[in-house]
């Protein structure tokens, strides 16, 4: 199995990246004040507007490791990728497919099957450790309602139909996410998901941890040799990664949802970490900024089993483990796409 | 994990080309903790590629180079006092 490597994250808007030998060098006014050999990296992620030199983007496409740049904010700006890589038959299987109604659906079904059984599995979770200060009525309710999208995924005939049960859960499911806020109620609650901008801390949280899965999701599609932006359940659309999107739907309540309730439920992040800007949307601070960037290292390097390879991996590596299997399906080494559950 | 350690003569012209030359090939790969001494992440293959450039760099008559495997659980292996406190490779790197 592949070894998950560091990301190196920017911060400073006055930095800037250049190369030296096989070296990431970061300076600040001409000051050289960090330095990494590139094979220690899997990607570097930049907040901020100095930028990086050419010959850096060429080491990173060289090493295949994912350059992105970001507002300080967290909105996605841009990414450098370097030659397509991997095999143009996968891709052109991937094409096929995404073109095929029914066999999109096909996936599509798994991807959303995925999202809704690791929604449950995070209501589930809170039902079990938290079930006394919790509203269980409301959360069995919600939980109820799942199952019965999630009978009625089967049956769907096509992809707008599909959607509606997406959406459905979706909203149910950010309805009662509230509930599985235990602690600091005042700076951190949910009615609804929002975003571009996010109105509240919970909302700007989440946000920003989609971002940064959004990153390793999309590497990891490109480091098995598929197209990140030809999707199956996302349609296309110039310049969104639908295919990272997809695969994203089944990793955000294990990898980012979870996450967020934490490190809000454990007080590692506060109501001091977000203000809110004139027109209405929450940011969050540097501080927060650093606070949730730890966070999201941290949890990337837990171990788990995974249930379909039966293997030890880093939580990290999960975007990649699942690349693999689809490239693996379309392939047709294996005969279904195996989303993750978790458990 | 690896630490590489080297002692190169300067006594001649080569040999300080041939310092500058290590000192190099060794910052390509790792960290460099103090003047002469390397902390190198790396997996097999790419050792077997540092090996193999310093081994055909120094001169084996005036020249010394020492490879020291600390393996996975280097942390525990490693206890730092004093200036230029280095970074860990696998920690949280925000700058």
């Amino acid at each position: 199995m592949k070894k998950l490597l560091n990301t190196l994250y920017v911060t400073t808007p006055e930095s800037y990246l250049l190369r030296e030998g096989e070296n990431v060098v970061i300076k600040i006014n001409n000051v050289e004040k960090f330095r990494i050999p590139i094979h220690n990296l899997e990607g570097i992620v930049c907040f901020g507007y100095m930028g990086a030199s050419p010959q850096l983007m060429r080491l990173c496409t060289d090493n295949n490791v994912g350059l992105s740049f970001l507002t300080p904010h967290g909105k996605f700006l841009g990414r450098v990728h370097g030659r397509i890589r991997g095999n143009v038959l996968l891709r052109r299987t991937q094409y096929r497919k995404a073109d095929n109604e029914e066999e999109s659906l096909d996936l599509a079904r798994c991807f959303i099957i995925g999202k809704i059984v690791n929604c449950r599995t995070v209501l589930g979770r809170s039902i079990r450790d938290h079930g006394d200060v919790i509203d269980l009525d409301k959360i069995r309710f919600i939980d109820s309602l799942l199952i019965e999208n999630l009978q009625s995924i089967d049956s769907c005939l096509n992809s707008d139909s599909l959607r509606g049960i997406e959406g459905n859960c979706a909203r149910f499911y950010f309805g009662v996410l509230d509930e599985l806020i235990l602690k600091q109620k005042d700076d951190f609650f949910i009615t609804q998901r929002n975003r571009r901008p996010p109105l509240d801390n919970m909302n700007a949280l989440l946000s920003f941890l989609y971002t940064l899965l959004a990153h390793d999701v999309e590497s990891a599609l490109e480091t098995v040799g598929l197209d990140p932006y030809v999707g199956f359940f996302h349609t296309d659309r110039p310049g969104r990664p639908s295919l990272a999107l997809d695969m994203m739907e089944e990793l955000r309540p294990f990898m980012a949802d979870r996450l967020a309730l934490n490190m809000v439920n454990l007080r590692q992040i506060c109501g001091k970490d977000f203000f809110r800007k004139e027109n209405g949307g929450v940011i969050m601070t540097d501080d927060g900024r650093k606070e949730i960037l730890a966070a999201w290292q941290k949890r990337k390097q837990d171990k788990i089993t995974h249930p379909y390879l039966n293997e030890k991996i880093s939580v990290g590596l999960l975007p990649y483990v699942q690349a693999m299997l689809l490239a693996r399906y379309l392939r047709g080494d294996i005969d279904g796409y195996p989303p993750f559950f978790m458990n | 994990m690896v630490l590489v350690t080297y002692d190169v003569s300067t006594e001649s012209d080569g040999g300080k080309s041939r310092l500058r030359k290590v000192a190099k090939e060794c910052v390509n790969y790792g960290q460099r903790v103090q003047n002469s001494v390397f902390e190198c992440l790396v997996d097999p293959a790419q050792f077997a590629q540092l090996k193999h450039s310093l081994c055909n760099m120094i001169d084996e008559e005036k020249d010394s180079l020492r490879f020291y495997y600390l393996g996975k659980n280097w942390k525990n292996r490693v206890e730092h006092f004093g200036a230029k406190k280095g970074y860990d490779p696998e920690g949280l790197l925000v700058m």
